[in-house]
Formats: C-alpha cells, structure tokens, sequence
C-alpha cells in the first residue's frame, strides 16, 4: 500500500441502517457525486429477502481505479449509519483513524422486543472508543421537515462535510438520482444535515 | 442515471440489460428472482424489444426457444435456482442450438443473500455443453452480453451468462453503445435441428461435440481472456468478482483473467501456468476451474485454502493466504440479530398467527411470507422450493395418518401459486388427497419488488392483459370447497381455516388483501397506556411497530407502537382484551 501514489488513495465507505430507511438512495446519491467529481466508483448491495426490515449495508469505493465492489474488513474511511445499533453491528470493518457519523436512533430489532435479548445502552460510548463519532439528530432534522423519508439526504449532507466534492455536484446529484417534486425539500435535508456536523 | 452521453454507472443487471438492448434484442422474458430481476425490469424500459414476466423459469426459456426457432435474438434471466426449474429446455437446447441468438442469464447468490442454496451454475454449462461467459464488473456485463448474441449465432449454440450478486447488485462506470439493429431472419422449418427425435439427437449429440471443439478453440483467442503479467512468483487464475477481490489483495501478482470459462483456454492457461513459479486459482463456489486445471497436470493452489461455503470478500482471499487485517478490538458476538421481519402492515401476519396459534403444522414455500417461519410466528415447518408446499403436503397427506392431515395446511403465495403450485393442485385433487391449501394472495410478487402475474392482470408494461383468478384455477382444476377470505380479519381467518381442516378432500383458502407497499396507509395506532395491562399478547404478532415501553405512572412496561412504523392494520387492535390499542385518528 505505501507504494501506491497519493492520487491513488481510495475512499472506502459503508453506509448501514434498517431495511426501509433509503439507504440505497443514499449509496445512489454518493456514487453519482464521486463520479461526477471524477472518480471510478463502485458500489455493492443486497435486495430481496434480507430488506425486509433487516440489517441492511451496503458498500460504497471511490478513487482512481476501483476493483472490488466490497471493502475490506478494517478498511472503511467512513460508517454512515442510519441507526446505532447498525453502526456498532459493521464496526469491524473501521480503520484506525475513521469517521462514524451515526444517526441518533434507536429501532430495536425484534428479538430486543420480545424481550429475548438486550438493546446495548451505551452505542454512542462505544463507538467513540473506535473512532471519531458525529451523532446527527438527522431523524429528528427529517421529522420537521414534514418527511421522516429524508432522514437519508440529511445524513448524506453530514459525510459531504468530509469529502470535498463541490457543492453543485451534490445538488446535480440530488436531482439525478430524487424525483423533480421531492428535489427542493431533499436539498434542504442535505443543507440541514451538512449544517449539522 | 443518465450524466454524460457515454458513461453511465449501472448495476450489473442493468448493465445486461443495456447490453441487451444494444445487442439487437427483439424478445426477453423472465420470472423474477432475487438476485436476477432488475435484468428484465430494465429490459422492459427498452422499446425495442418485446418483454414479458413469464409464469416460470422454464415457459420463460421455452418462450424464447420459439423466439429463437423464428430468427429473433432472444433473452431470459433467472436467479440460480430459477435455472433448476429451465434446466430441462436448457439440455434439449443445448443440442438444437439456436436459429436467432439466444442468452441465458443466471444469476447465482453465493452468500444465499435471498435463496435456498448456494448452487454454482458454472456447473451447468459443462452438464448441458453450452458455453459460459462470466463478466467481472458491471461493464463487462454489457459488453459479454452484447457479444452473446452474436456468438450464439455464429456457433450456433445457446450461451450462459454467469453473474453473482456481487456483479448483478453492484455498480460501475459502464461505457455505453449503441443499439445494432438485425432483422428477425424467420422461420424456416429444419425438423432434424428442432424435433430431437432419438435418431435425430444422435446426429445432434455429434453435433455439440464438434461445437464444442470450436468453441475451446475460440475461448484461446476470446479478448478478455487475457494474461496480465506483473510479478511471476505469483500467478493467479481467477474469474467473476473473485478476479476484482484478488487484485485487491495481490496487486502486484501476474494475472490470468478468465471471462469465456466454459470450454477452457487450456493453451493459455499452460502457457501462463509454465511463466510463473507460484500458481493459484481464487474461485467462489466450487472447485471448477482448480478440478479442470488439476487435470491437465497443473500443479496449483485454491480450495485447500480457500473456503467453499460462503461468499468470497477481499478479507477472506486475505485471511485464507495468512495475511494480516486490521480488526476493532471490541467483541461483536452479543450484537442482537436484526434479521428480516414481515412488514408491520403485512397481510400475511394474521394468517400466521392462527396458524401458530392452533398449533398447526405448516409445508411452506417461496416468498416473503417465508418470514413466518420465524418467532414469534413459528408458523411454518418446511420450505423446500417453489410450489413445494403443495406436493410436501400433499406427501405428509398420504404417508402421515389421518391425525397428521387434520393439522396440516400447505402456505403458498400467488405469484409462487402460479409459478409451480398449480401442478401440486391438481395432483391433489385427482388422487384424493386432503391438501389443504392455503393462498397468500397480496397480489403482487412481493419478495422481489412487486412484479405482475397473472392473477393482477396487468403485463409488463403496465397494460391490462388477462386476469387469471386462483380461485377460477382452484374450481376448474376440482377444488370445490373455496373460500375467499380478508386475512385482516383475525376472527374469520381461524374460523374459516378450521372449517377446511375438517373438511373431507382438498380446500383451497385464498387469503387476499394488498401488500402494504400497494395500498394506502391507514392512520397508526396508539396505545391506551391507562388500560394496557401489559399482557404482552400483542407481541405474539411479531410485528417490528410493537414493542414494551417502561413508563413513570405503571409499575409493569405496557406496550408502545412506533407511530413511524405503524400501517393501522388493526391486528394488534382486534387481538387486545382490554380495548387499549386505538385508531389515531379517533383521538386526533
């Protein structure tokens, strides 16, 4: 690796949450961003089964020349997790010195309903042992927003304070990937969530 | 995402789709199946080329055989276990060849992110002596599918596109071309290449041997069958994502890069085998190549150190090879799962929870409703493949004694129904069993993101076609108890199951009402925290909106319902004693 030029640096980001939660919009937003900006960009995803309502990741590379969709495992730049439990559950696949920005939620999974198994209280605590932790209020943010759908742009616009894309490459973005009536209220959740780190 | 005039990033299944269009295409057809789906659904934005959603996997391949036999390029697309069901036109073609161009797409789901199992469907084209091509990259995609058209034609012979789920769902930057329009040649009759009578098969299996020699001689030559030389202590002989991964992971490595893997480039692979001192073979799946490179005398390393369950990742080829990875130091084990979860809403939940309730024993099949084989529904014992519920059943019916076959109900879906359920019916029906069916219709193919099929009526494209109703199938295959129920009613579920299981013969109950994602949600409901005594039956609906809250003014946690993810199905309503779970709307 320490061969290997600095413009050939690769920026590997997982982006996780709950099934549901537009986490496949987000990667779409981000890909389209990075190629924009230049970049080779790959993405990978799960659908079908495992989104309904699970545990969903999916992996986001950027750079020069991009090979594998995946990152490895203690190689991620970024963790975008739509919720806490999530960010903790793909903690393994951190790098020393990375960036967990974490969405302020908490959906417990069934077997925490049922009462069979415990919801960790201390997330947030833990995940500050592993990296630096932005904890956004992006579900909060999207709820006076008049759409709890948007939590995802919101939370978007919080990793975009790291990534140096220029700003008209994230609204052409936005507007490539969002439909024409939903464009003006995802750019302000992006605003707002940029606003918020 | 349309950016610049020639580059766009495109899924894998995008990609084939595009590749299609761009190949001259005239006719797809496809059931869908995780990982395979969005091939046709984006096949169908592509004027060009007529498209439908076939009722199986194999009316899909026959229908393009016949698109074929007429002169018209022809494509289908199914996940891995979907070419089960096409394999049996797949050997037959595999003889006759092709007239137009003919693509089969599998997709397989190493990993079994959304199947049953983790077949490798190289295997299929050494089994049926068709060729394979394997792209490693959303590009490549497009690029091998465009070129199957035209191989197909120039070898007359089927070809097998493989993806994984890594290729069909991961993205890329895919350079874009543009469509080459060929005439649909017509029909000629030939019945010694189509009607493979014996004597005309003998002639044939000649035929496909020849071919095949051909084709080994063509794989030499193919342009992305290429070797890569870097450093010649290590080389590696890879294919598919697998390729992508051991770059990563050896970037300094000499490259053997297979894309046409099936027949083998056995030149090329001795020639680059005798340049390097070290040779590995990184494969996901079975050991496939590794056998065939083995048997020609090859010394090489895979599958004693590489895994043969599971998906292949960076981490894995890393760890396989002793390399080190980096790991946060804290311990993951006590995570709580988050598997998948029956949507809050689901028309499904009902009817699972009187299946569990009355402590019934379940066949089960493929489909979202899978999902209630887990807790607390616990309403499903088996599921096998598709349509399997029915003939399971049917089986437990015969051989487990009249006792068994009072508590037995087979569970499948209406788009499954269609698939594969009906043969099962019928079956059934004329040798006296006590099948006792149950149809999930939601009426829509759920799991894979809301597909047509016969029963909604609507085709590909949206327009109205023929609706095919299960309860007009049921009736005219000899059902003649058939009911049709809401499954939002809890009460008339149970009563209506227990009348079929006490029913001499077979019942069909068609439980309908829309998935949630096609109807409009209802205001969520609220919990009456006054008169929850915190009995907790509700929790026995499995439902992801419903969970224990602990509050200042009780002593004992009363229930709670995310008002996000509540659809107000009223099934937690209708199940509450105490009267405390109400609409919001009331109360607003």
């Amino acid at each position: 690796m320490d061969k290997r030029k600095k413009e050939d640096k690769i920026t590997n980001i997982i982006i996780c949450g709950v099934g549901g939660q537009g986490i496949l919009l987000a990667s779409d937003i981000l890909c389209t961003a990075a190629f924009l900006t230049g970049y080779d960009v790959k993405k990978s995803e799960i659908h079908g089964m495992a989104q309904r309502g699970g545990s969903v990741i999916t992996h986001v590379r950027f750079g020069r020349k991009i090979y594998s969709p995946l990152v490895e495992e203690g190689n991620a730049d970024f963790i975008l997790a739509f919720e806490k439990l999530e960010a903790l559950r793909y903690s393994y696949f951190l790098k020393k010195d990375c960036r967990i920005i974490v969405n302020d939620l908490q959906l417990p999974p069934l077997s925490v309903l049922t009462g069979e198994k415990e919801y960790p209280d201390n997330v947030i605590k833990i995940l500050k042992t592993l990296g630096k932790v932005d904890v956004i209020q992006a579900h909060d943010i999207a709820l006076r927003l008049g759409n709890v759908r948007v939590t995802n742009v919101v939370l978007l616009g919080s990793l975009s304070r790291y990534l140096n894309f220029p700003e008209n490459i994230w609204i052409d973005a936005l507007k490539e990937n969002v439909k024409p009536q939903y464009q003006d209220l995802n750019i302000k959740a992006f605003e707002l969530g940029k606003a918020a780190v | 995402m349309n950016i610049n005039k020639d580059k766009k990033i495109l899924s894998g299944n995008e990609a084939v789709a595009r590749g299609a269009w761009e190949g001259g295409c005239h006719f797809a057809a496809a059931y869908p199946g995780t990982p395979s789906t969005e091939i046709l659904e984006n096949v169908i934005k592509y004027p060009e080329i007529y498209a439908e959603w076939s009722v199986n996997e194999k009316v899909a391949l026959e229908a393009c055989a016949g698109a074929s036999f007429v002169g018209a390029r022809a494509l289908t697309a199914m996940k891995h276990v979907g070419l089960n069901v096409a394999a049996d036109p797949m050997f037959t073609l595999g003889y006759t060849g092709v007239t137009g161009g003919l693509v089969i797409v599998t997709c397989d789901d190493p990993g079994m992110w959304s199947s049953q199992d983790e077949q490798d469907n190289r295997h299929y084209a050494r089994h049926a002596k068709i060729p394979l091509l394997e792209p490693s990259d959303s590009n490549e995609a497009k690029l091998f599918t465009k070129m199957a058209f035209e191989l197909s034609e120039k070898f007359d012979s089927v070809f097998l596109l493989r993806l994984t789920t890594r290729i069909s769902h991961s993205s890329g930057i895919v350079e874009l071309g543009e469509r080459k329009e060929v005439p649909v040649k017509g029909y000629i009759k030939d019945i010694k290449k189509r009607l493979v009578l014996p004597a005309h098969a003998r002639i044939l299996h000649r035929l496909v041997e020849e071919r095949l020699k051909k084709l080994a001689q063509y794989a030499e030559t193919f342009p992305y069958n290429r070797i890569e030389w870097g450093d010649r202590n290590l080389g590696i002989i890879s294919s598919g994502v697998s390729y992508m991964y051991a770059k990563e992971v050896f970037p300094d490595a000499s490259f053997l890069k297979l894309s046409f893997t099936y027949p083998l480039p056995k030149n090329l692979i001795k020639r680059f085998s005798r340049a390097v001192k070290r040779l590995l073979v990184i494969e996901e799946g079975d050991p496939i190549l590794e056998q065939e490179i083995k048997a020609m005398g090859i010394d090489v390393t895979g599958k004693d150190k590489i895994p043969l369950c599971g998906e292949l990742d960076p981490t894995v080829i890393k760890r396989s090879f002793g390399k080190k990875t980096y790991r946060v130091n804290i311990d993951l084990k006590n995570i709580p799962e988050r598997p998948p979860v029956l949507c809050p809403g689901c028309p499904e939940r009902g009817v699972f929870y009187v299946i569990n309730k009355l402590k019934l024993i379940a066949t089960g099949d493929i489909g979202c409703y899978t999902l209630g084989a887990l807790p607390p529904l616990n309403a499903m014992d088996t599921c096998i493949c598709m349509g399997a519920s029915v003939t399971n059943a049917h089986g437990m019916d015969k051989a487990g004694g009249k006792e068994l076959s009072k508590r037995l109900v087979a569970v499948i879906g209406d788009s499954t129904f269609f698939h594969m359920g009906i043969p099962g019916l019928i079956n059934a029906v004329y040798n006296k069993g006590n099948l006792n069916l149950i149809i999930l219709d939601n009426l829509t193919t759920a799991m894979t993101g809301h597909q047509p099929h016969p029963g909604t009526g609507k085709l590909a494209h949206g327009e109205e076609g023929r609706r095919i109703l299960p309860e007009e199938v049921a009736r005219g295959c000899g059902v003649e108890f058939v009911r049709i129920i809401d499954p939002m009613n809890l009460k008339e579920t149970e009563q209506v199951i227990k009348e079929a299981l006490n029913y001499e013969g077979v019942t069909v109950l068609i439980f309908r009402s829309p998935c949630i994602f096609l109807r409009k949600r209802e205001p969520h409901l609220v919990v009456d925290v006054q008169k929850c005594n915190g009995c907790r039956l509700c929790l026995r609906l499995g439902c992801p909106a419903l969970m224990m809250k602990n509050i200042d003014s009780k002593e004992k946690p009363v229930a709670y319902i995310e008002p996000t993810l509540c659809n107000g199905c009223n099934l937690c309503r209708q199940l509450c004693q105490h009267g405390a779970i109400n609409s919001s709307k009331r109360i607003e």
